[in-house]
């Protein structure tokens, strides 16, 4: 659900146009709630109509009920029974309905929470892994759980609080229209006073709220990078410098936070206050008016009117209350937005994979797994429909690439991968050989050049068929939480048990595995914590391998493991790979020995390729770094 | 627990005392404004007393004026004692944090060190705000009202006394059970954040594997886990409202009926009718405020029980009486050491080792994943302490030195390192604040980072991003090297330090080391045997014991695990993968 593009909000910390942000919340709570909402506005018009009935009841209390009762010698309770029978029912409806209100708005709230995080979570899995690149994960998660939450308040409180007080202040306003217009005045340039200073009260404490919220950021980033680091802190005794640059950003947020509550505490008080001269000055007014006769203005009217300036007061009040949590709101709601309106990974793809069978010498499709894929090729222009087999025949063809488009990674790359071989990356770090492996699954999109997957330029092939066709073993492996099983079954959602254990015998995890408390159903957390690298790393192979698919990718995925263990790693891995076209990334030489083709890159050019015995007799850089101990014996 | 906080209150005592009091006063005015209010509609207005509203009306202002200063005050020492409570609540946590030992650390995760200093804070402030400004005013307002409605007619009043006894209950027990469920949703928060987490962090095979969807139904069903969770607090907690209406609505009915017929007996004035039923809205508002300070102190406790944990960790580590500053030289020994992480003797990862490493010599270490060779390092610049037996450095146990100028000579560049946000000088710096560039610039040519530093465009003023991550695996491990060279270690230990660097570079770094300093003792612990083989002596690990410590030609003569290692890798042909490969 990416909003339109002309929507989108710009950068920065100050929410640029608070309006349309509001409008397009209100648009994304209607949108599900919209119904509810209608009610609830209905249900809180009938409970304020409630409530003033009742306070009208005390009003009349006396006058009505009570005096003419006074003066007579046999007084009549009927009335007043009656009286109160009635005002008993308008309760009763007022109470009804404010509960209902109350318990649908719980409904409005947490469901619009809920779909919020849904639509950010699954606009989120379209997103290009650039973004992931270029965002720190604080911030991604703080949209789910700190931005959020500001629209808890906002919409379970502030909302109905702000409609209630609007109604409250509209009847108030009339009631008092019709008693006496002088005197109103008075009491709206009064509100006027209040409303300005609350404003400006508020705009301040906006400011220093924002700066709280800046401070707050700085303290939670130094507070993240050193807990992260503390060991390195103490093996460099980096303890007092650390001390020293906390207690700094430390006071600072202090300052900011005490101002910022400091004007949000005052608010109340103030108009509280203001309320009361408020009060003094229309009761004032309104005797030199009623005692003149000039406006008509009885004195009775007057007291009704001071009891109305009261409840006018009040709801004036309560809104500016909410002020503060609608800013946050708002704040909040403008960073859901952006992610919202973050664009999605472009897919312009329309070449599906399928399975097939082979029937007369031709290729059919087949709606269950056979073990041979086909790419499903339309041709846009007539409409017939080519099915190529799946083999795995890999070309780039002058590829350029950069991260950014200023500064290039990779430069004029060709490579010709035959299906069923397995080429070998070698080089220095940074040299751009995961990069290559990126572009063959379309992480990121090459700046000039092609790259072909069995004749098909890979821009036409539908992105998740063409991940589907590619197995990747990381170099740093993520495991989720859930038993080894799920783990093993990401890779192949419907695989049975027994295909589950088949495949971590094929990458040699099936011993360790039984090894575990629980064996297969042994829950892993954490990103698999409780195992060792290399145990993690088979996990990871054994994913792949059931996935079945006709290329890999293995990107250092044996790196960080000990030689002893990897030669159990790579013995599953040489299964694998059989028969499949293979990438392999690899720093330690002795693992791309075998390949059947090594890439030596350097600062993202081809400097030279070849076998193994090919490329140690040019005596190049791969001699270089296949012998480095020579150099420094 | 609670003690150990308050104690961070500190210099905001004062505040914390005068915020209740300044709250309090603003109740007294809040009470006595109404009176005077009646009074200019009853004596006033009504009897067309102009003198009387003036009179009134300006004491009126007064009390607004100092209602408002009670209130600017309330909030303002308010908004000081808790901001103030939690920037010590803060500091005192870091400061401990920074005391920590290594197991300390073990102890705590990142991510649960990192919420306790700042969500779980936050939580605090705002509760302890809600402390001082409410817990005194509400209470006291509503036994202010109450004492006045007594004060009338004490007979009218015991009405309330009644309804607030009965509306205590109930909210009791809503609260209790909004509670179970506000408790229960927590952890179900804590685990949809993970499951955020895990996602973001491992997009990349969440794409590779085109499980974008399978994912979402995945958050989806979390996510619908919490609005459960949530609205079955949440119905219990909305409860309250319409309980709360009804008892105030039948409190007025009660008091207007029972009051008409007080007022026909002549028993009671109609202007204290009127009284009554404004201390009626005063009194249950009040409570319903009580109940809601209830909810929101039990809610932050558990932020406090667990800032609490943090304050009352004690470090495992100490410093010794009289310590030792100097260490004399790089000489290593160890003697019977056993070592376990949790000081339990039956899980022991390091058995009976014994060694002896003299100054300037070069000792590789090799073993497998999970053979110990961390943790038998970790003991000699004393991140551990050993479980029996003793570590000697210099001649001394490592116990009798000041810990800082031991680590100060006992250089480690660990397993996991971490650069830091900031230049590339300042983060070399850690090594040694006072370091000249030029100095600076040695380490990294020790280290071999020279040659990338310098073609960076801003050099060695690049920023390094939080966690290093706009430089490469094998550019971080080459500057931890040179930062952990700057402080001109007695004995320099590299923890598998150059896995990312290429075999070439690694090479140049050891002969770097050979070459200039050769006054220091250096253990390298490798993966690769080419990293190791050159060493002076080179050390097998194998189950936490020492299984083979002597030169290349020497263990390769006599270790079979060494000579295993070896074959592997280098395999004289190459072709012991290739027979893998078709096995």
């Amino acid at each position: 659900m990416p909003g339109p593009m002309g929507r989108r909000m710009p950068r920065g910390k100050r929410i640029e146009n608070p309006g349309a942000v509001f409008k397009r919340l209100m648009k994304y709570v209607t949108k599900n709630y919209g119904v509810h909402l209608v009610i609830v506005a209905v249900l809180i018009l009938v409970s304020v109509l409630a409530n003033v009935q009742g306070t009208m009841f005390i009003q009349r209390l006396i006058d009505d009920y009570i005096a003419p009762m006074l003066t007579s010698d046999t007084p009549d309770f009927r009335p007043l029974a009656g009286a109160i029978g009635r005002v008993a029912c308008f309760y009763a409806i007022g109470v009804a309905s404010a509960y209902i209100y109350n318990r649908m708005m719980i409904n409005v709230t947490q469901g619009t929470l809920r779909n919020v995080r849904d639509d950010l979570f699954s606009h989120m899995q379209t997103l290009p892994i650039k973004y992931f690149d270029t965002h720190s994960h604080g911030d991604i998660m703080s949209t789910y759980t700190n931005d959020t939450d500001t629209l808890r308040q906002m919409i379970s409180q502030s909302m109905p609080q702000m409609f209630n007080s609007a109604i409250t202040v509209v009847s108030v306003f009339i009631s008092m229209l019709v008693l006496s217009i002088p005197l109103t005045v008075v009491t709206l340039v009064m509100v006027a006073v209040m409303l300005v200073v609350t404003k400006n009260v508020a705009g301040l404490s906006g400011r220093y709220f924002l700066q709280q919220q800046k401070d707050l950021g700085k303290v939670n980033g130094f507070i993240e990078e050193m807990m992260d680091g503390q060991k390195v802190v103490k093996v460099f005794c980096h303890e007092e410098e650390n001390i020293r640059q906390f207690r700094e950003l430390n006071d600072a947020l202090y300052h900011s936070a005490d101002k910022a509550n400091y004007l949000v505490n005052i608010v109340g008080p103030v108009n509280a206050q203001l309320g009361n001269v408020s009060y003094v000055i229309c009761a004032i007014v309104g005797g030199v008016l009623a005692l003149s006769g000039i406006s008509g203005l009885t004195l009775g009217e007057l007291a009704s009117f001071l009891t109305f300036n009261k409840s006018f007061n009040m709801p004036i009040n309560q809104m500016s209350q909410q002020f503060n949590s609608i800013v946050m709101a708002m704040a909040g709601a403008e960073r859901i937005f952006k992610m919202m309106d973050e664009m999605s990974e472009t897919d312009n793809g329309y070449v599906t994979l399928v399975h097939v069978k082979e029937e007369n010498g031709r290729l059919v499709e087949n709606p269950k797994r056979t073990g041979r894929w086909a790419w499903r090729h339309e041709h846009q222009a007539d409409h017939s429909v080519d099915y190529v087999e799946l083999k795995g025949d890999v070309v780039f063809d002058g590829v350029d690439f950069g991260y950014n488009d200023d500064k290039m990674v990779l430069h004029d790359v060709r490579l010709y991968a035959e299906p069923g071989q397995k080429i070998a990356f070698v080089g220095s770090t940074g040299a751009g050989k995961t990069t290559i492996t990126n572009l063959i699954n379309r992480f990121y999109d090459i700046q000039d050049g092609k790259i072909r997957y069995d004749g098909i330029n890979v821009n036409k092939i539908k992105k998740a068929d063409l991940r589907r066709s590619l197995g990747i073993v990381l170099q740093d492996t993520h495991l989720f939480t859930g038993t080894v099983m799920d783990n093993i079954r990401y890779g192949k959602l419907d695989a049975t048990d027994e295909e589950v254990v088949a495949a971590a015998k094929l990458a040699n995890a099936d011993g360790f595995i039984r090894l575990l408390p629980q064996g297969y159903d042994t829950v892993l957390t954490g990103d698999g914590a409780n195992l060792s690298q290399g145990q993690r790393q088979l996990l990871a192979i054994a994913r792949a391998a059931i996935a079945d698919p006709p290329v890999l990718i293995l990107d250092e995925a044996t790196s960080s493991i000990d030689t002893r263990t990897e030669r159990i790693v790579q013995d599953g891995m040489d299964k694998l790979m059989k028969g499949r076209t293979t990438f392999v990334i690899a720093h330690r030489l002795s693992t791309v020995k075998n390949s059947d083709c090594i890439m030596v890159l350097e600062q993202g050019r081809i400097i030279e390729r070849g076998t193994h015995e090919q490329l140690l007799e040019e005596k190049g850089k791969y001699y270089q770094l296949y012998t480095g101990n020579a150099i420094a014996t | 627990m609670i003690k150990t906080l308050a104690a961070q209150i500190k210099e905001f005592k004062r505040e914390s005392v005068l915020t209740p009091v300044f709250m309090i006063l603003e109740v007294v005015f809040e009470t006595l404004i109404p009176f005077l209010m009646a009074s200019i509609i009853d004596d006033g207005v009504e009897a067309g007393n102009m003198r009387h509203i003036y009179i009134v009306g300006g004491l009126m202002i007064v009390m607004a004026l100092m209602g408002l200063y009670s209130g600017i005050m309330g909030g303002k020492y308010g908004a000081r004692a808790s901001t103030g409570f939690a920037r010590n609540l803060r500091q005192a946590m870091f400061e401990k944090i920074q005391t920590f030992s290594f197991s300390n650390l073990d102890k705590f995760s990142t991510a649960g060190l990192v919420t306790r200093m700042t969500t779980d804070v936050t939580n605090i402030q705002m509760a302890y705000q809600m402390l001082l400004r409410m817990c005194f005013r509400a209470p006291i307002s509503m036994i202010c009202a109450m004492a006045m409605a007594f004060f009338i007619n004490a007979q009218l009043a015991s009405v309330y006394l009644i309804a607030v006894l009965l509306l205590a209950v109930v909210l009791f027990f809503l609260i209790r059970r909004a509670m179970k469920y506000f408790q229960m949703a927590f952890p179900k928060y804590d685990e949809l954040n993970a499951s955020v987490q895990e996602n973001v962090s491992a997009i990349r095979v969440v794409k590779a594997y085109v499980r974008e969807d399978y994912e979402t139904d995945k958050f989806k069903k979390a996510s619908q886990g919490i609005y459960d969770i949530f609205l079955k607090a949440e119905k219990n907690v909305v409860l309250n409202m319409p309980v709360m209406q009804l008892t105030v609505y039948s409190c007025i009915l009660m008091i207007s009926w029972i009051g008409a017929k007080l007022i026909v007996q002549d028993i009671l004035k109609t202007g204290e009718l009127m009284s009554l039923l404004a201390y009626c809205m005063n009194i249950l508002m009040n409570l319903m405020m009580i109940s809601m300070i209830f909810v929101m102190m039990s809610m932050s406790m558990a932020s406090a029980r667990r800032v609490g944990e943090v304050l009352c960790e004690e470090s495992d580590l100490t410093n010794p009486e009289e310590p030792v500053y100097e260490v004399p030289s790089g000489d290593i020994e160890f003697r019977d050491v056993d070592f376990s992480y949790y000081g339990d003797r039956s899980k022991a990862v390091l058995h009976g080792i014994n060694l002896k490493i003299k100054t300037g010599e070069t000792i590789g270490i090799i073993g497998g994943t999970g053979s110990a060779k961390t943790s038998l390092v970790n003991l000699i610049s004393r991140l551990y302490d050993v479980t029996s037996g003793a570590v000697l450095v210099g001649g001394r146990d490592v116990r009798e030195y000041d810990m800082e100028s031991l680590r100060n000579q006992v250089s480690v560049v660990l397993q996991k390192n971490v650069l830091f946000s900031g230049t590339i000088l300042e983060n070399l710096r850690w090594g040694d604040g006072n370091a000249t560039e030029e100095e600076c610039r040695r380490a990294c040519r020790l280290a071999c980072a020279d040659e990338f530093i310098e073609k960076l465009p801003q050099g060695y003023n690049t920023y390094i991003e939080q966690g290093g991550t706009n430089v490469s695996g094998g550019q971080k491990q080459r500057l931890c090297i040179a930062r952990a060279l700057l402080k001109k270690p007695k004995i320099l230990i590299l923890d598998d330090s150059t896995s990312a660097v290429d075999t070439a570079t690694d090479a140049r770094i050891r002969k770097a080391f050979a070459d200039e300093i050769p006054e220091t003792t250096k253990l390298i612990i490798a993966q690769r045997i080419s990293s190791v083989q050159h060493a002076d002596r080179i050390i097998v690990m194998e189950d936490g014991r020492i299984d083979g410590f002597g030169t290349h030609e020497e263990l390769l003569e006599n270790n079979e695990i060494y000579r295993e290692v070896y074959e592997s890798q280098t395999g004289g042909s190459g072709d012991f993968d290739e027979k893998a490969g078709e096995a």
